[in-house]
């Protein structure tokens, strides 16, 4: 996508992705701490049946099994399933959500490189879409036992007071619902400094990670910065002309998966905007459709269902702001051949 | 019938059924096909009214073919096709009303369908009328089967059962739960989404057969495209 000179560059799909998952540790543990260790087992399982159907799919079109295998993509995809998923869901949510996103969402648009839509959001998305109940529930924040965290991953009986504890967005939403004021609805319980006990430490250990890939220069400051700063600006803008009925910036920057999306969804390489000036456009994007979705939708969260729509708008994007060829001055009107 | 005609109704036949077919190769009709292919029965009752429709209009346009003047030849065939889907929806409303009440808009919806104007138009306006109603059923059962199938796959992935609604046509019959009561329901099958991503499985599907079957026969000579698909 970008122009000459084509510098190579020492680097390859392997050590992106190893490093992507080695800045995911951070929160990763922020999340066993918070939640339990449902979220080791889920991520244990998302890595297993995404290797398994990376496996199957590859010997199906005939490709080399094991040294795609070793590229970590698919673990990749895997985890950030596991990560945005409420922990502790039955077994077979998980196995179906990685298997549909390493299946349809990867190979059948041709695999690693090809997919328009990020696997792993289209994932969260069939589930979330078709499972709205469980994949609400997450876990109180006292955690409990492993023995019994086991058995419910294993599709045990759900004693569903201990499961269920809202997250602030969904606190939120029926609060507002029931007519009760933003600053009404932030004294509950799920709510800690800013955006919901324990949430804001999820949040900022995503950021962390997010700011050890931009140091080792696997992804750009363009996303994230365009994320974060339109994220701001929008719920901003409402939270000032009225804060009884939206939410500060600081709740929607550190709340649901802000953080996550900016610094590991969006700069997704294959199926995020590639030129400087399109991830601008492609990141701001996502956090206006993911905000509205959040202040006026059904789902509590729409960093998903934002992230797939502007994925969908990321071929225009590419052709109208591809950069001029060095020495030009005038772009060619249809944005250059590509 | 000599056996010049035999084979000339063999090829409509086959053409309808698997060729060009309308759901699978012309891709045409995608409304109903996506919006009342929910259920097994939604989707069988809504494309046997379309079978319906689309033999008696390509047979009563095919008849009347010299009498309808050329300019005006698309508002003639509507009404024609209008006239026949009343009579069916009217049909419906009185015998299978409970039906009729979970397919609404999509009986009336049979007139603005595209695969029946464009088999009268294609094919019906050039040929007689038997030739013209064989083709508009082929066609139309063309349609049947694959919305029969994406019916039932939607149905047991989205609900776990089949023949939902089943008591709406016989009373008193039961649908079958195949997947045990437990079975949660993957909803998005039963969604617009599941509609899309199933029926492109099952186009990659058709594609993959046809590709192996012309390699493997490399001799085959390959069918001519049908104009009527454009």
């Amino acid at each position: 996508m970008y122009n000459s000179p084509y510098l190579r560059q020492n680097t390859s799909v392997r050590r992106v992705m190893v490093t992507v998952l080695v800045a995911m540790l951070p929160a990763i543990a922020v999340q066993v701490w918070l939640f339990g260790i449902g979220l080791l087992l889920q991520i244990a399982l998302a890595s297993a049946t995404a290797l398994a159907c990376e496996a199957a799919m590859l010997s199906m079109r005939r490709r080399p099994v094991a040294r795609a295998l070793g590229d970590g993509s698919a673990l990749v995809t895997a985890w950030l399933i596991a990560v945005c998923l409420p922990p502790l869901l039955p077994w077979w949510m998980i196995v179906i959500g990685t298997s549909f996103a390493i299946i349809i969402g990867k190979h059948l648009y041709g695999g690693l490189g090809q997919n328009p839509f990020n696997p792993a959001m289209l994932a969260y998305c069939v589930l979330i879409i078709s499972f709205p109940a469980l994949m609400s529930q997450w876990p109180g924040l006292q955690g409990s036992d492993p023995a019994t965290q086991l058995h419910w991953v294993l599709g045990g009986e759900r004693a569903l007071d201990a499961v269920t504890g809202a997250t602030p967005l969904d606190a939120l939403r029926t609060g507002l619902l029931g007519n009760a004021d933003v600053s009404a609805v932030m004294q509950s319980a799920a709510f800690g400094h800013v955006a919901g006990a324990g949430w804001e430490w999820v949040a900022l250990a995503w950021g962390a990670g997010g700011l050890l890939l931009l140091a080792l220069r696997i992804i750009t400051w363009h996303i994230p910065v365009a994320f974060l700063g339109a994220m701001a600006l929008v719920s901003g803008v409402a939270w000032l002309i009225d804060p009884s009925h939206y939410a500060s910036p600081a709740f929607h920057l550190l709340a649901g998966g802000t953080m996550l999306g900016a610094f590991f969804i969006a700069t997704d390489p294959v199926s995020g905007a590639t030129t400087p000036r399109g991830k601008l456009i492609f990141a701001a994007g996502i956090a206006l459709i993911a905000w509205l979705i959040r202040a006026f939708g059904a789902y509590p969260d729409g960093i998903a269902f934002a992230v797939l729509l502007l994925n969908i708008c990321v071929p225009l994007i590419d052709i109208k702001t591809q950069p001029p060829v060095f020495g030009h001055k005038v772009e060619p009107p249809d944005g250059g051949a590509r | 019938m000599n056996l010049e005609e035999r084979t000339a109704y063999g090829d409509i036949g086959r053409k309808g059924l698997w060729e060009n077919n309308t759901a699978l190769v012309q891709l045409l009709g995608l409304c109903p096909l996506l919006a009342v292919s929910n259920t097994l029965v939604n989707a069988v009752s809504l494309s046997l009214a379309t079978v319906l429709v689309m033999a008696l209009a390509s047979g009563a346009v095919a008849a009347l073919r010299t009498l309808i003047p050329y300019e005006i030849r698309i508002p003639v065939f509507i009404l024609i096709i209008a006239a026949l889907v009343t009579c069916l929806d009217l049909a419906f409303n009185a015998w299978l009303h409970e039906l009729y009440l979970v397919l609404g808009i999509f009986i009336p919806l049979i007139v603005t369908n595209c695969i029946v104007l464009a088999r009268v138009e294609a094919f019906a306006a050039k040929n007689s009328p038997l030739a013209a109603a064989w083709d508009g059923a082929a066609m139309g059962v063309g349609l049947l089967w694959v919305l029969a199938l994406l019916g039932s796959a939607r149905e047991l992935i989205g609900a776990g059962t089949l023949f939902s609604g089943i008591d709406m046509i016989i009373p008193g019959a039961q649908a079958f739960r195949l997947l045990g009561d437990d079975y949660p329901g993957l909803l998005i099958a039963i969604l617009p989404p599941g509609a899309f991503i199933l029926l492109g499985l099952l186009i990659a599907a058709r594609n993959a057969w046809v590709a192996r079957a012309t390699a493997t026969r490399p001799t085959a000579p390959h069918a001519p495209a049908d104009a009527a698909s454009a």
